[in-house]
C-alpha cells in the first residue's frame, strides 16, 4: 500500500520568542552547562570554570563559617548564570530550526516506490532501498520515493512540504523543470524518474541536517573572530593572574574570587556569550526567507559579495516581453499585418506569442478562426523563428531578422531593407524586433517590449549603496541589453551572453579579487554556480543546478540574492558591533573593581571609585550582574540582527563606532550604578 | 609649565613633520632600489659587500626565511659581543685596562644591544673598552637599527604585494638600510655634534686639577661616532652612565634638541614610506596621526606632572616643578620632553633620571612603553608594531560594516588575526609575568632601590622596559644574577616574538590577492579611523596594564597627594 497520508504543509516560521522554543531553550541551557561542550567556546569555558571555582570557595567558607560566604555566593550564582545566560542565547537560536527539522522529518516517512527494472518490469520495494540511477515510476496522489530527474512525462507536484507554498508546480522530462524531490506528492498524471541521490543523501535530508544545525561548523570569519576572543582572554588571564603576586607586594591581599570575578568582567563574555548565537540566527533568518544554505559560509560570503550577476528574464524584466506594435512594410494594410501576426503566433504557446495574439486582436483581427488544418512550425534555436503552414501552400514566419531575411531570400524573395531603421529603433529602446512575413513578402516588424519589473531601480540603488556592482546578463544584442540596463539602472551587462561568455566574466571579476554572486536554474548555469562565490540556485531548477549552488532559494525567486547579501552583511556587522561593545564595556567595569579591590590596603584609591558605589563587595557584585544581564539584554539583538541600512561603509562605521563604541564605555556606568543602588537599597551587601 | 616649554614643543613637532616626507621619499626609493644621490658613490661599495659576503641580491625570501636570516643574522651577532665582551681585556684599544665582564652580565648586555634595546646593567666608564665600545656595541647599534627597519619594510611589502610568498631579500635590506640611511646620517650628524664638543678621541681618560683644588677625571673615548647612532637607531645605550644627561654626550641645549630629533626623525620618516610603498600616501598620514595624537598626549601629561612638582616639597617652601634626578641645564620642560620622546620610541637614552619623576611623570614613559612603543617607535619596529595594532582594529571596524575586513585591499581573515594576537599577546605576557615573579621573589626584591609602590615601579619599569626593547630605567633597580638572566630572556622575546608573528602576518598578507576598492569598503585613513586606532591601542594595549599600574605610580600619586612618599 502506498502511502495515502496528506502531507503536512511545512509549517510557516514562527515567532523567535515562542513558548515552545522558550521551554525547550531553558531545558537546553542546562544540558549545555556539559564542560565538553563548553570547551568549544574558550571564553564562556573560562568562565564555567570561574564559576565552579568560586563555588568550591563558596563551600569551603561555608564549612569554615567564614564571613565572605554570603559573598562568595551571590559571586558563583551570577557567574553560573552568566554561562546560562550564554547557553539560553543559543539554544533560542537554535530552537526554530530545531522545531522546523521535526515537523520536516514528520514527512519524511517510509514509502514503496515503484522500481522499474532493465527488462520494464515493475516491482515494488522500500524506498530506503533505492539507489542512485535506479529508475521509479510515481502516479497521481503517491508520494514521489527519492530525489530524481524526470525520465518521461510530465506532473503536477505539491512540493509544500518542502516550500511551504501550496500552489502546484509542472514537473516534466527534459529542460530546466525536470527535478523532483524527495518527500513530495504528485498531483495528477505519471512520471517516471531516475534516481539521484542515495538515502541519507537526498535533499530533505539535507535540509533537516541544516535547519537542524547539525551541521553547522565554526564560519571562516567566526574561527577569526574566536582567535581574536582567545588572545583577549589570554591578555586579561595573565593581566589578572599576575595581580594577585602584585597585591601580595603591596601587602593587599586579594580572595581569588575577587580576583575570578575581575576576570569575568574583563573577557568580552558579551561577544562570547552571543557568538554562536548571532550564527545561528543569521542563518536561520536566511532559512525564514525560505532559502537554504548549504553552509554558513556562502551565508557570510553573501555579505561579501562585490558583483551580482543577475539574468535579464525573470530577474529584471517579467519573464515575459509582450508585443505592443506592428510596424508595417509599404503597401500592407496594418489590417492585413495584423492577420498574419495574428496566424503566426496562434499555435505558439509562449507567453510572447500568446501577446501576439492578443496585440492583434486588439487591432482587430478578420480572420480569428482556429485552424485546425495548419501545421505549426515551432521555434528551435537553429532556425529562431516559428510559424505555420496552410493548407493552401501558404507559409508564415515571425522571428530574428536576419533569419527571417534568410529564410525569404531561400524561398526567392528579395526583401528590401526599408525596414532596417524601425528595426535599428526597437533594438535601440530596448525592444526586441520580430520580423513577419509571408512566402517571399516581409510584411512588417513586431516590437516586443521588455517589461521591467517594478522597484527594481530601488533595488539597485540599494545595492549600489552597498559597495555592490550589479551585471545584467542577458541574450539580447548588446543595443538592446544597453537600453535595459540603462532604463533597470544596473551598473552593466552582458549581451549575447552563452554560458561560456558568463563563464568567462564570473573567472574575470574573480581574478581581480571580487566575489561573485549569482542565480541560476538550468543545467548550463552549474558550472557558473560552482564557480561563483554564491551561487543560488532555484528551487524549481534541475538537479545540477541544486547541486552546483550553495544554497538553494525554494520560492524560486531570483531577487532574493539581494535580501541574502543583507542577511551576510548584516551577521557581521552584529558581530562586530557586539564585539566592539564588549570591549569598551571593559573600561566602566576597571573602575568598579579595582578601586574595590585595593581601597582597603590605600584608601587613597577611594577617588577612582568614580560611580561611588556603596561598598567593595556591591562594586564588584554589581559588575557581575551587569556583566551577566548585558548577555540576556542583547539577546534580542543577536537573534534579530543589528539594523542594516546601506548608506556607505564610511557612515555605517561612524554610525556603529558612536553606538555600540561610545555607547559601549557609557551603558556599564550607568548600568553598574544602577544595579549598586538597586543592591544597597535591598541590603544584600 | 611654561610658554617656552610648548614652544620647544611646537618647534620639534614642526620640523619633525617637515623632515617625515624627505625620509620617506628617500627611504622608500632605497628600498624598492631605485636610484638615488647617493647611489653614484654607494652602489659599487654594496655590490662588493654582497660578493665578499655571497649574498645573491636578487634572489627573494619568503617569510620564513626573511625570518630565519634575520634570526640567524642576529643570534650570530649575539655571540660575537658577548665573546668580545668576555675577552676585552686581551685586546687592544683599551687604555683603561678595563677587566672582562663577568658571563650574566655579558650575556645581559649582548642580548640587550643585539634586540635594539641598550638596557645597561653596566657603568660604560668603568666596563667597556674601547674596542668593545666601538667594534661591539656600535656595531650592534647601527645593525639592529638595520635589522628592525628591513622587517618594517618586509611588513610592508606583505600589504603592497599580491599573490606572492616573497618580502623581499633581507641581506639586501640590511645592508642598504646600514648603507643608505643610516651612516651618511650618522657621518654628518656625528660631525655635528664632535663640533658642538662631544669628545671623539682613543686617549686614557684625563686626570685634571681643577681651579677649587679637587682631582677629577674626565672621561674620553670615541664617543661622538656612537653618540649620534645611539639616537638615530633609537637604541639609547650610552657611552657613559650618565647617557645623554652627561655634558659629553650631550653638550649643549642644541644638541639635546638635535638628539631628540634624531630619535623621532626615522620613524616618522618610516610612516611616510609606508605611504610611499602602498601608493597612498593618506594611509601613512593616517599613521602618523594617530602616532602624534598619542605623544602630545603623553607629552602633556608629563610636562604638567613634572611642571607641577611634588606638594610636599612646596610645603617645605621650594616652589616650582620637580627638579630632583634632573641636569639642571636642561630643566623640567626638555627633561619631561626627551623622556616622553625616548619612551614612545624604543631609544632608552635619557637625560633625566626617570626614577626620580613624580608619580605621574614616570607613569608617562611607563605607558609609551606597555602601548608596545608604536609612537613612532623604535626603527621599524615601531611601524611594525603598528601595523600589528591597525590590522586588529581593521577587523573589528571591518565587522561593523558588514564585510570580510580589508585593508589595503587584502581581507584580513583567520591567519592575519592569529599572528596579529599573538604579536600583540607579547607585551602583556613580557611585562606582567616576570614582574609578577620579581615582586614576590627576595632575588627580585633584594636590589630595589626603593620600597612601597614606587619599589613596585621599579620592577615594572624594568621589566617593561626590556621586553618593549627601550632600555631607559627606573636607575632604583640595580643588577644581580636573577635580573642580569631574567631582563636578557624577556628582552630578546620582546624583540623576536613580535618580529616573527609580524613577518608570518605579512607573509600572508603577501599570498593574497588585492579587492578593488568600493563604497562597500570603509577608508582606512579617516578621523574615524585613527580615533578608532587609537581607541583600541588605548583599550586593548594600555587598559590591560592598568591593574599592576594602578598598584604602582597611581597609587604612588593619590598617596602623594596624601602626603606621602616613598
Amino acid at each position: 500500500m502506498l502511502s495515502q497520508r496528506r502531507l503536512e504543509r511545512r509549517p510557516k516560521a514562527r515567532s523567535l520568542f515562542d513558548r515552545a522554543i522558550l521551554t525547550r531553550a531553558l531545558r537546553d541551557s542546562l544540558r549545555k552547562l556539559d564542560p565538553r561542550w563548553q570547551a568549544r567556546n574558550p571564553v564562556m569555558f573560562v568562565v564555567e570554570v570561574g564559576a565552579a571555582a568560586t563555588t568550591i570557595f563558596f563551600v569551603r567558607d561555608l564549612v569554615a563559617h567564614s564571613g565572605s560566604a554570603g559573598f562568595d555566593f551571590a559571586i558563583a550564582a551570577w557567574l553560573w548564570f552568566t554561562v546560562l545566560f550564554a547557553n539560553f542565547a543559543e539554544a533560542v537560536a537554535e530552537g526554530r530550526g530545531k522545531a522546523q527539522a521535526d515537523a520536516l522529518r514528520r514527512t519524511k516517512s517510509d514509502t514503496n516506490a515503484r522500481l522499474v527494472r532493465e527488462n520494464g518490469a515493475e516491482e515494488r520495494v522500500a524506498s530506503t532501498s533505492l539507489r542512485k540511477g535506479d529508475r521509479f515510476v510515481v502516479e497521481a496522489r503517491e508520494v514521489i520515493p527519492a530525489d530524481g530527474d524526470v525520465l518521461e512525462g510530465a506532473a503536477t507536484v505539491d512540493e509544500s512540504a518542502i516550500t511551504g507554498e501550496s500552489a502546484p508546480v509542472i514537473r516534466e522530462s527534459g529542460g530546466d523543470r525536470s527535478a523532483v524531490t524527495g518527500g513530495t506528492r504528485v498531483l495528477s498524471d505519471r512520471i517516471v524518474v531516475r534516481v539521484t541521490a542515495n538515502p541519507g543523501e537526498s535533499f530533505l535530508d539535507r535540509m533537516i541536517r541544516l535547519v537542524e544545525g547539525a551541521a553547522r561548523q565554526k564560519t571562516p570569519n567566526e574561527i577569526a573572530l574566536s582567535i581574536l576572543l582567545s588572545g583577549l582572554t589570554i591578555i586579561f588571564l595573565i593581566a589578572v593572574a599576575t595581580l594577585s603576586p602584585f597585591s601580595l607586594y603591596a601587602g593587599a591581599h586579594q580572595s581569588v574570587t575577587v580576583l575570578i570575578a575581575l576576570l569575568v568582567c574583563l573577557i568580552p563574555t558579551t561577544i562570547g556569550g552571543l557568538l554562536s548565537a548571532i550564527g545561528i540566527a543569521g542563518m536561520d533568518r536566511v532559512m525564514q526567507r525560505n532559502v537554504l544554505a548549504m553552509s554558513g559560509r556562502a551565508v557570510e560570503a553573501a555579505g561579501d559579495v562585490d558583483t551580482l550577476l543577475l539574468d535579464k528574464t525573470g530577474t529584471i524584466t517579467l519573464g515575459n516581453r509582450q508585443a505592443v506594435e506592428i510596424i508595417t512594410s509599404d503597401g500592407i494594410a496594418a489590417q492585413e499585418a495584423a492577420d498574419i501576426a495574428y496566424l503566426s503566433s496562434l499555435a505558439d504557446e509562449t507567453p510572447e506569442g500568446r501577446s501576439v495574439v492578443a496585440l492583434a486582436q486588439r487591432l482587430g483581427v478578420h480572420d480569428g478562426q482556429a485552424r485546425d488544418d495548419a501545421v505549426f512550425v515551432p521555434f528551435s534555436a537553429y532556425t529562431r523563428m516559428s510559424g505555420l503552414d496552410l493548407p493552401d501552400g501558404t507559409k508564415i514566419r515571425k522571428g530574428a531578422p536576419d533569419s527571417i531575411l534568410t529564410w525569404v531570400r531561400d524561398a526567392g524573395g528579395n526583401p528590401s531593407d526599408e525596414l532596417a531603421p524601425t528595426i535599428e529603433r526597437i533594438a535601440r529602446s530596448g525592444g526586441t524586433p520580430l520580423l513577419l512575413a509571408r512566402n517571399t513578402l516581409v510584411v512588417g516588424v513586431i516590437y516586443l517590449k521588455d517589461i521591467l519589473k517594478p522597484n527594481m531601480t530601488e533595488r539597485f540603488n540599494r545595492l549600489r549603496a552597498m559597495g555592490i556592482r550589479t551585471v545584467m546578463i542577458t541574450g539580447d544584442n548588446p543595443l538592446t541589453a544597453a537600453t535595459i540596463a540603462k532604463e533597470a539602472g544596473v551598473d552593466d551587462f552582458l549581451a549575447e551572453a552563452t554560458p561560456e561568455t558568463k563563464m568567462e566574466l564570473i573567472k574575470r571579476e574573480q581574478s581581480s579579487g571580487r566575489l561573485v554572486a549569482m542565480t541560476g536554474d538550468g543545467t548550463n548555469d552549474a558550472p557558473a554556480l560552482a564557480q561563483s562565490d554564491v551561487g543560488v540556485a532555484m528551487n524549481s531548477g534541475t538537479q545540477a543546478a541544486k547541486e552546483a549552488a550553495n544554497m538553494v532559494d525554494l520560492d524560486s525567486d531570483p531577487t532574493k540574492l539581494i535580501e541574502i547579501v543583507e542577511i551576510g552583511k548584516q551577521l557581521l556587522m552584529t558581530r562586530g558591533a557586539l564585539t566592539t561593545f564588549s570591549i569598551a564595556n571593559d573600561v566602566a567595569k576597571y573602575f568598579a573593581i579595582l578601586p574595590a579591590m585595593f581601597v582597603i590596603a590605600y584608601p587613597a584609591m577611594n577617588v577612582l571609585n568614580v560611580m561611588r558605589l556603596t561598598t567593595p563587595q556591591s562594586a564588584i557584585l554589581s559588575a557581575v550582574i551587569f556583566n551577566a544581564l548585558i548577555i540576556v539584554a542583547l539577546i534580542p539583538l543577536a537573534l534579530r540582527g543589528v539594523r542594516y541600512e546601506p548608506k556607505g561603509a564610511n557612515r555605517v562605521l561612524f554610525e556603529n563606532v558612536m553606538l555600540y563604541g561610545v555607547g559601549g564605555i557609557v551603558v556599564p556606568f550607568i548600568g553598574i550604578k544602577a544595579i549598586d543602588v538597586i543592591l544597597a537599597a535591598l541590603h544584600l551587601t | 609649565m611654561t610658554g617656552f616649554g610648548w614652544l620647544q614643543a611646537v618647534i620639534f613637532f614642526a620640523i619633525v613633520l617637515a623632515v617625515t616626507k624627505p625620509l620617506g621619499t628617500y627611504m622608500a626609493r632605497v628600498f624598492e632600489g631605485e636610484r638615488t644621490w647617493l647611489t653614484p658613490v654607494l652602489a659599487p661599495l654594496e655590490k662588493v659587500i654582497y660578493r665578499l659576503c655571497g649574498v645573491r641580491d636578487a634572489e627573494e625570501m619568503s617569510w620564513y626565511a626573511y625570518a630565519l636570516s634575520m634570526l640567524a643574522f642576529s643570534l650570530i651577532g649575539l655571540a660575537y659581543l658577548y665573546v668580545l665582551l668576555r675577552t676585552q681585556k686581551w685586546l687592544p684599544f683599551n687604555p683603561q685596562h678595563v677587566d672582562n665582564m663577568s658571563p650574566d652580565l655579558a650575556w645581559n648586555t649582548a642580548v640587550s644591544f643585539t634586540t635594539n634595546t641598550n638596557w645597561q646593567f653596566y657603568s660604560g666608564e668603568t666596563a667597556m673598552s674601547y674596542l668593545s665600545q666601538m667594534a661591539g656595541l656600535a656595531w650592534h647599534n647601527f645593525v639592529s637599527a638595520a635589522v628592525g627597519i628591513a622587517i618594517a619594510v618586509a611588513v610592508v611589502r606583505g600589504l603592497v604585494r599580491t599573490n606572492v610568498k616573497t618580502l623581499g631579500n633581507f641581506w639586501v635590506d640590511l645592508t642598504r638600510c646600514s648603507l643608505y640611511v643610516l651612516l651618511p646620517t650618522s657621518i654628518v650628524l656625528g660631525l655635528f655634534l664632535v663640533w658642538q664638543g662631544v669628545p671623539q678621541n682613543l686617549h686614557a681618560y684625563q686626570a685634571v686639577h681643577s681651579i677649587e683644588g679637587f682631582a677629577q677625571t674626565i672621561t674620553g673615548g670615541p664617543m661622538g661616532s656612537q653618540e649620534v647612532i645611539k639616537e638615530l637607531g633609537t637604541n639609547g645605550g650610552g657611552f657613559v652612565n650618565a647617557n645623554s644627561a652627561s655634558p659629553n654626550e650631550n653638550p649643549t641645549p642644541l644638541t639635546n634638541f638635535v638628539e631628540m630629533l634624531l630619535i623621532f626623525s626615522l620613524g616618522a620618516g618610516l610612516t611616510y614610506m609606508y605611504g610611499k610603498m602602498v601608493k597612498d600616501t593618506r594611509q601613512g598620514w593616517a599613521i602618523f596621526s594617530a602616532m602624534a595624537i598619542l605623544f602630545v598626549a603623553g607629552f602633556a601629561v608629563a610636562y604638567w606632572a613634572e611642571a607641577a612638582g611634588n606638594p610636599i616639597v612646596h610645603q617645605i617652601g621650594a616652589a616650582g616643578g620637580n627638579l630632583e634626578g634632573k641636569e639642571c641645564r636642561f630643566g623640567v620642560a626638555a627633561s619631561a620632553f626627551f623622556a616622553t620622546v625616548t619612551t614612545d620610541t624604543s631609544c632608552g637614552a635619557v637625560n633625566s633620571m626617570h626614577d626620580s619623576f613624580t608619580a605621574l611623570g614616570g607613569l608617562v614613559p611607563l605607558v609609551n612603553m606597555q602601548l608596545g612603543e608604536i609612537v613612532f617607535g623604535g626603527v621599524g619596529s615601531g611601524l611594525y608594531g603598528m601595523i600589528v595594532f591597525v590590522v586588529l582594529t581593521v577587523f573589528i571596524a571591518g565587522l561593523m560594516v558588514g564585510r570580510t575586513p580589508e585593508y589595503l585591499g587584502k581581507k584580513v581573515e583567520r591567519r592575519e588575526v592569529q599572528f596579529a594576537i599573538l604579536a600583540a599577546l607579547v607585551t602583556p605576557v613580557l611585562c606582567l609575568v616576570p614582574t609578577a615573579i620579581a615582586a614576590v621573589l627576595p632575588a627580585g626584591l633584594a636590589t630595589l632601590g626603593n620600597n612601597g609602590p614606587h619599589g613596585f615601579s621599579e620592577i615594572l619599569y624594568g621589566f617593561t622596559s626590556t621586553n618593549a626593547n627601550n632600555g631607559s630605567a627606573f636607575a632604583g633597580l640595580g643588577p644581580n644574577l636573577f635580573y642580569n638572566l631574567l631582563t636578557g630572556v624577556n628582552m630578546m622575546f620582546g624583540r623576536f616574538a613580535v618580529a616573527i608573528p609580524a613577518l608570518a602576518l605579512a607573509g600572508a598578507l603577501a599570498g593574497k590577492k588585492a579587492i578593488p576598492e568600493s563604497s562597500g569598503t570603509f577608508t582606512t585613513h579617516s578621523a574615524i579611523f585613527v580615533a578608532l586606532l587609537i581607541g583600541v591601542i588605548v583599550i586593548v594595549g594600555a587598559l590591560t596594564f592598568l591593574p599592576a599600574d594602578s598598584l604602582g605610580p597611581i597609587v604612588e600619586h593619590l598617596l602623594m597627594l596624601r602626603g606621602k612618599l616613598f
